[in-house]
């Protein structure tokens, strides 16, 4: 079996300040496999921005990891320094954001841009790097990509941007791609065209990506496998048709009872109560317990399980809501 | 029977040209955006009706010239049996009120939460004793909330706020433009369920403005499909997820992602939202259509009776519907 491309291992993100060290990311462990997708989602607050930002060392003081080991390929990358990080991404890493307009130069012609980020991570000259930059668009789908070079990105449209984004965060063959809410800025036929090239482009490469989303409709349509976090913590992963139809941590379960296109004939959606705590007032124990239905006294007490130390655990809590086959 | 609400023939379009002295100087035309073009229909007291679009098709414009917060170009706005635009009064006995998407920006951050509920009844000159508290308790938050500041609460509780505030003044015509849009799953299906219960409680009837399909289905009586300004669609909700008539209804609904635990193969929509200032000639669809012959490009489908549902499309009767997902 090959190592993965990425493994997280018990990481910690903290954030210092006078009220006290809140830990926005807290002690998550999770690998992904060369060509897979995984889908990490959450709602506001969960850290899941957070999870990814701190494995490409994009946290912005005071926050920064506390504890835990990031792997790359088999190296240790979470205590590099920030000049050996910026070599790695791009290179090895590439990200793909949520707004397009505000992750490309909006003062430089594309095809710079392109021909910049290659030749600073690949040994190539002026003349090679631009045929990269025009086979880069012409895979994402940009038509006459030639001509397209010249062009700056306020002349293109929302979706063809994000292609240009995606050309941009490929054209120096990453072995992981992060994407942050690449297609929440998106229409709804854009965001299909968008997923599909993803899901395309990295199934080709055997590039792995960690898809970072608020929307379980799109990760449902994209992932391998789903990492669901609240409040800072895994709460289960596991393969995503399992995770969406057989639920075993009751967060998951109430966020699938809450998705109103599997509430079809249902006259009330079923919610969950409260809100998620905020990063200075974890409950104890399980995060979840005050909103749990199924909360027992040891919830309140002890911190469930940590997933990823045992292969086979799927839900951190005491107890998993079975499903009858 | 006349409806509670009647749309007919509604159009807005919008000034885009530059200042006048460039246009002398370059010799440029006049440019008029056209959000709004030719819109017509019914909604029923106490009934739901949707729109749904994806950006720039025209559907928040709608809502604000339903909402009396803009004037029409062409066509009227009947509530109630009177012209909402024309008699001064009417705007006044229609009781109209409206929920916007973002709870962070639409209540005053510098005013109490009592004073921000009661302002609609301040303005219509009615009794504000007590009635903060009694909205508050209405809508799932506690009376003691009237004293605060908007931001001391989440997200969700704040459009349970603009939801008290818009029952302030007794509507019976409330207008949601993207009510959910801002807000996670979980507090989403807080928020549906607390809109479906006060819709029972007190009779209101719902203008429902939305992008997200799967909200729209668990939510509309009637759902209107709009696509640069014009109205493509408009049937319930059972018929149009079971049988969709318009090829652009059938594109959205193929691209919408869906979480039914089936990997789906589906043909891409084809291109983007053409620019509203200058919209194809004929059939607004026509160049992304895959049907498409030579009569849609030249002349504009009118919006006629097929089975019980509204299509404009000239083909509806021929065009065979895919399997229903």
């Amino acid at each position: 079996m090959t190592p993965p491309v990425l493994s997280v291992r018990n990481l910690v993100v903290a954030i210092p300040s006078r009220a006290g060290v809140s830990r926005p990311v807290n002690n998550i462990s999770y690998d992904i496999a060369q060509g897979e997708i995984l889908g990490v989602v959450g709602e506001s607050g969960a850290g899941k921005s957070m999870a990814g930002n701190a494995v490409i060392g994009l946290l912005d003081r005071p926050a920064h990891i506390a504890s835990g080991e990031v792997w790359l390929n088999g190296r240790r990358i979470d205590n590099l320094g920030p000049e050996e990080l910026r070599r790695i991404r791009g290179r090895q890493i590439g990200m793909v954001f949520q707004d397009p307009l505000t992750s490309l130069n909006p003062l430089l012609r594309i095809g710079d841009q392109l021909t910049e980020t290659i030749r600073e991570h690949l040994p190539m000259t002026a003349a090679q790097a631009r045929d990269r930059a025009v086979a880069a668009l012409e895979e994402v789908g940009i038509p006459a990509a030639a001509e397209r070079l010249n062009s700056y990105p306020h002349e293109f449209s929302g979706g063809m941007r994000q292609r240009v984004v995606i050309a941009l965060a490929l054209c120096a063959e990453p072995s992981l791609v992060i994407a942050d809410e690449p297609t929440t800025a998106l229409d709804v036929s854009v965001q299909a065209q968008i997923i599909a090239l993803l899901k395309r482009l990295c199934r080709d490469r055997g590039t792995a990506v960690m898809l970072v989303t608020h929307d379980m409709g799109v990760i449902a349509e994209a992932a391998d496998r789903v990492a669901v976090m609240y409040a800072g913590r895994l709460a289960e992963l596991g393969p995503v048709r399992s995770v969406i139809n057989t639920p075993r941590h009751p967060y998951a379960d109430g966020l699938m009872g809450a998705m109103p296109s599997l509430a079809v004939g249902q006259r009330r959606l079923r919610q969950i109560p409260g809100a998620m705590p905020r990063p200075m007032n974890i409950p104890s124990g399980c995060a979840f317990s005050p909103r749990c239905p199924r909360a027992a006294d040891k919830c309140r007490i002890d911190p469930p399980p940590t997933l990823g130390d045992d292969p086979k655990g799927r839900a951190a809590c005491w107890f998993p809501m079975e499903h009858p086959a | 029977m006349t409806a509670f609400v009647e749309v007919t023939r509604l159009g807005r379009s919008f000034d885009v040209s530059k200042p006048w002295l460039n246009r002398v100087i370059e010799r440029l035309p006049r440019r008029r955006l056209v959000a709004v073009s030719d819109v017509s229909f019914q909604i029923e007291e106490g009934a739901v009706y949707a729109l749904v679009g994806e950006s720039g098709s025209g559907k928040s414009t709608i809502g604000r010239m339903l909402a009396g917060l803009m004037t029409p170009s062409e066509g009227a706005v009947r509530v109630a049996g009177s012209d909402l635009h024309a008699d001064s009064g009417a705007r006044k006995t229609a009781r109209i009120q409206m929920i916007f998407q973002d709870p962070y920006a639409s209540l005053n951050p510098r005013w109490r939460v009592r004073r921000i509920i009661c302002e609609p009844m301040v303005v219509t000159g009615g009794e504000t004793e007590g009635l903060a508290e009694r909205l508050l308790e209405q809508v799932g938050l506690s009376a003691e909330d009237a004293d605060k500041f908007p931001h001391e609460f989440s997200g969700g509780q704040r459009q349970r706020i603009c939801i008290a505030r818009a029952l302030a003044a007794n509507p019976r015509l409330i207008i949601c433009d993207e009510p959910t849009s801002a807000l996670d799953v979980s507090v989403q299906a807080q928020v549906l369920n607390l809109m479906s219960d006060l819709r029972d409680e007190l009779g209101l009837t719902y203008m429902f403005i939305s992008h997200d399909l799967t909200v729209v289905r668990h939510m509309a009586d009637r759902i209107g499909v709009l696509y640069l300004g014009r109205l493509m669609e408009e049937a319930t909700p059972a018929q149009l997820f079971t049988r969709p008539r318009h090829p652009y209804t059938q594109m959205l609904l193929a691209a919408a992602p869906l979480i039914d635990g089936r990997t789906r193969d589906i043909d891409l929509p084809r291109g983007e939202v053409p620019d509203p200032i200058s919209p194809p000639p004929g059939c607004a669809f026509n160049p992304r259509c895959p049907f498409a012959v030579e009569l849609c490009r030249k002349q504009r489908p009118e919006l006629r009776d097929v089975d019980g549902v509204r299509v404009a499309c000239h083909l509806a009767e021929q065009i065979g519907t895919p399997p229903a997902p």
